[in-house]
């Protein structure tokens, strides 16, 4: 377990800790999800939040324990304390589900995400993508005389103001895998 | 190997329906005696009744149905199982595994269909891992809050042949946990030593945590002498011969119960979970008190009210800690505001809001039940109810000393419960009174089972309180809709004792006032199933009544009070 740099209980802020401030704030919030790596895993956590209408802003889900057959998804949510709250106890309620960790509160994190631009132009407008590109540190995946796939990692903030650039220079498609994130330190 | 893993989990009743997908089950159980297969008529009605054997013993109730509409007319029943939190665990067949997604004959995506009526579901895929799944599933049934779950079997891995291990109660990563947090347990205790209006308010969880926790609570409220109030699901678990007992609280509960909930400065809930049918206005809800919340599912806390005192853990290990506390801290408590509190509440209890003036050309309902306990108080006897009026006069009129003596659809409300439930307690106790009170409109929903009682000489007894409508449907029209009574009456309804007779059971009718007694008699006597059909008053309203949208406090007591009561806001709840 300790390859995934979670620790069982590691904060006191489990999912047993139950005393929340009730407020009407709305808040952001990053869930990972530690979850046995079986059929159907995914539909219980996507229809825990359809069926209690709870929202889902990102989601990405991947295996990342081969041999214990755990996968870990990271969601994006929004709710007033009390919403999220219940979301990550009813989290915790499905068998399938092995930890819950809020990563908003337990402490520092990192998140990242991944996308792809594909921009299609000439002349000036070509010259100057491929410029900004480098600044943003977004790397060139494939090149044809008339357009570029961009590949950029960074935070959402990131990603988005790069593609607000791309807009006006010949951007038509984008694809993003939604956040990952992990606790700072060890 | 499926039969053999039941033999091991200590199974031995099954309520089911054989059909293509779940054959080979069927021909291992016809080679063997150890585990009763009860043939029902509806798989509905096996999942109500495995739920009636459940609550009535404790144990799990265990299923089996073939696939497709097997499959699909058993998810009311789970639905139902998961919202009281019933242990049951339910087999279905499918169609082999190389032909799951072909849409073939009687196919359906089971897992996917009973994924959120579920506790968890398993579609079994390989033989080897059959018994496996089998274990596990009876122990998420059981553990932690119970709930209903399901393992889709395929018939290639029926017929297939495999390695069978043993159940192992280690083996599963699913383990909740059951003892409180001391800390959380003591803040209580110093609470409780100062509360001058305190009360108890339990649930379906005392019951569902076994009878230690009936002892244990039994043992807490006579100590401290503080009044206890329970839900439509946890009556029982406190005698209501008991001193301190106040009635059922909520909706329709009584007014001493309610009012001592709105009045008081420390509410102690002990496995129940704030249902909108306890709590009324969530803002006018209990506004002076400290709240405590003793439950073995975190998702329960802060979920509808927000709690001061958290304790998560099973409601038996809670209490037995609370004991040890409260005792070790020299068995303190106001005493003397606590008789004043005593004091208040028997100034409500004076009220007396279930009194009625019984009919005498007419039979009233109360009067019917409270004849029926009058009667039967004292005996084995277990009561099933259906969905309606007449299961929240039973919830007030009967009395329950015992726990697992009352079986009713709780949070889901399914109308057609009662009486394949009564079936299942029946099967568990062969000896024992099980009457289901039921209305007429709800016991049409499953009366094919009357088959299954007569072909298994099961003497359930069928109290129907016959008032030809929907009745709570109609009070709600009453006092809501302008007295228009949308489709809430029955005008073809089948002579019941007919009826009865023509399955081959005993039909008794009653409709005068004077005869009730002898009638209800009869039924008692009588060494078999009967369909007991008592008219009763048809306008008859249930008080007393928290009207939607309102607190506690503004309860309606009778038919005066009831002229636009239920405001707009109110009447969008149901």
């Amino acid at each position: 377990m300790s390859a995934l740099h979670i620790k069982k209980g590691a904060t006191k802020h489990s999912a047993y800790n139950l005393r929340p401030s009730f407020s009407d704030v709305q808040e952001r919030h990053t869930i990972a999800v530690l979850v046995e790596n079986e059929p159907g895993v995914l539909a219980r956590v996507i229809g825990l939040f359809s069926g209690r209408g709870y929202n889902i802003e990102s989601l990405t889900v991947a295996e990342v324990d081969h041999t214990g057959h755990l996968s870990r998804i990271t969601i994006v949510t929004t709710g007033t304390p009390q919403v999220i709250e219940q979301i990550k106890a009813q989290l915790g309620r499905i068998v399938s589900v092995h930890e819950v960790h809020d990563l908003t509160v337990e402490g520092a994190s990192v998140e990242r995400e991944l996308a792809m631009l594909k921009v299609v132009g000439d002349g000036e407008k070509r010259v100057e993508a491929l410029r900004l590109a480098d600044i943003f540190r977004a790397n060139v995946v494939d090149s044809t005389l008339s357009s570029f796939v961009f590949e950029i990692t960074g935070a959402p903030e990131k990603i988005d103001a790069f593609a607000d650039l791309m807009r006006p220079l010949g951007l038509s498609e984008i694809a993003r895998t939604g956040i990952a994130a992990l606790m700072r330190g060890d | 190997m499926l039969v053999q893993a039941l033999k091991d989990q200590g199974v031995d009743t099954v309520f089911g329906y054989p059909g293509g997908a779940v054959l080979p089950i069927y021909d291992e159980i016809f080679q063997q005696n150890d585990v009763r297969h009860v043939l029902v008529r509806h798989e509905q009605g096996a999942v109500h009744a495995a739920e009636g054997y459940a609550r009535s013993t404790g144990k799990p109730g265990v299923v089996l149905v073939t696939s497709g509409p097997g499959a699909t007319n058993a998810v009311t029943g789970l639905t139902d199982a998961l919202m009281d939190s019933i242990p049951i665990v339910v087999f279905t067949g499918q169609v082999p595994t190389f032909m799951i997604g072909s849409d073939a004959f009687q196919e359906a995506d089971t897992v996917g269909i009973t994924r959120p009526c579920t506790k968890h579901n398993w579609l079994v895929k390989d033989t080897n891992t059959l018994s496996g799944v089998i274990h596990e599933a009876f122990h998420v049934a059981t553990s932690g809050r119970p709930g209903p779950v399901l393992v889709d079997i395929p018939k290639d891995v029926q017929f297939a042949t495999g390695t069978y291990t043993k159940p192992s109660p280690t083996a599963s990563h699913y383990q909740p946990r059951v003892k409180g947090d001391l800390e959380e347990i003591t803040e209580l205790v110093a609470a409780m030593e100062k509360a001058k209006r305190p009360v108890f308010y339990t649930g379906g969880g005392v019951i569902n945590s076994g009878p230690a926790a009936s002892q244990l609570l039994r043992e807490l409220v006579d100590a401290t002498g503080f009044p206890i109030t329970s839900t439509l699901m946890g009556l029982g678990a406190y005698p209501a011969s008991g001193k301190n007992w106040l009635g059922m609280l909520g909706m329709h509960g009584l007014y001493e119960a309610n009012l001592a909930m709105h009045d008081c400065d420390l509410l102690i809930n002990i496995g129940a979970r704030f249902d909108d049918r306890i709590t009324g206005r969530i803002d006018a809800f209990s506004p002076k008190s400290t709240k405590a919340h003793i439950d073995i599912d975190p998702s329960s806390i802060n979920k509808v009210i927000k709690t001061d005192i958290p304790i998560v853990g099973d409601v038996a290990h809670v209490l037995e800690d609370m004991l040890k506390v409260w005792k070790s801290r020299g068995r303190k408590t106001n005493a003397e505001a606590v008789a004043k509190w005593h004091m208040k509440i028997n100034d409500w209890r004076k009220v007396d809001c279930l009194a009625f003036t019984a009919g005498d050309k007419t039979i009233k309902p109360q009067q019917a039940l409270a004849r029926l306990e009058a009667l039967t108080k004292g005996r084995d006897r277990y009561i099933t109810t259906e969905v309606g009026q007449h299961q929240m006069w039973a919830a007030q009129y009967l009395t329950f000393e015992d726990p697992n003596r009352w079986m009713t659809s709780g949070g889901l409300g399914t109308m057609g419960y009662g009486f394949p439930a009564s079936i299942g307690v029946q099967m568990a106790h062969p000896e024992s009174l099980v009457i289901n009170v039921a209305g007429e409109a709800s016991w049409l929903m499953n009366m094919q089972e009357m088959g299954t009682a007569v072909q298994y000489r099961l003497p359930v007894k069928q109290f129907i309180l016959n008032n030809e409508r929907l009745g709570m449907v109609r009070q709600w029209q009453e006092l809501l809709h302008g007295e228009r009574y949308s489709h809430s009456w029955s005008e073809a309804l089948p002579d019941f004792v007919k009826l009865a007779e023509a399955f081959g059971a005993k039909g008794i009718i009653c409709k005068d006032p004077a005869d009730l007694d002898d009638a209800i008699m009869e039924m008692i006597d009588h060494d078999g199933p009967v369909i007991f059909d008592c008219l009763v008053e048809k306008h008859e309203n249930c008080f007393p009544m928290i009207p939607s949208g309102k607190a506690h406090n503004e309860m309606l007591l009778g038919e005066a009070e009831t002229q636009g009561v239920i405001q707009a806001g109110g009447a969008v709840l149901v």
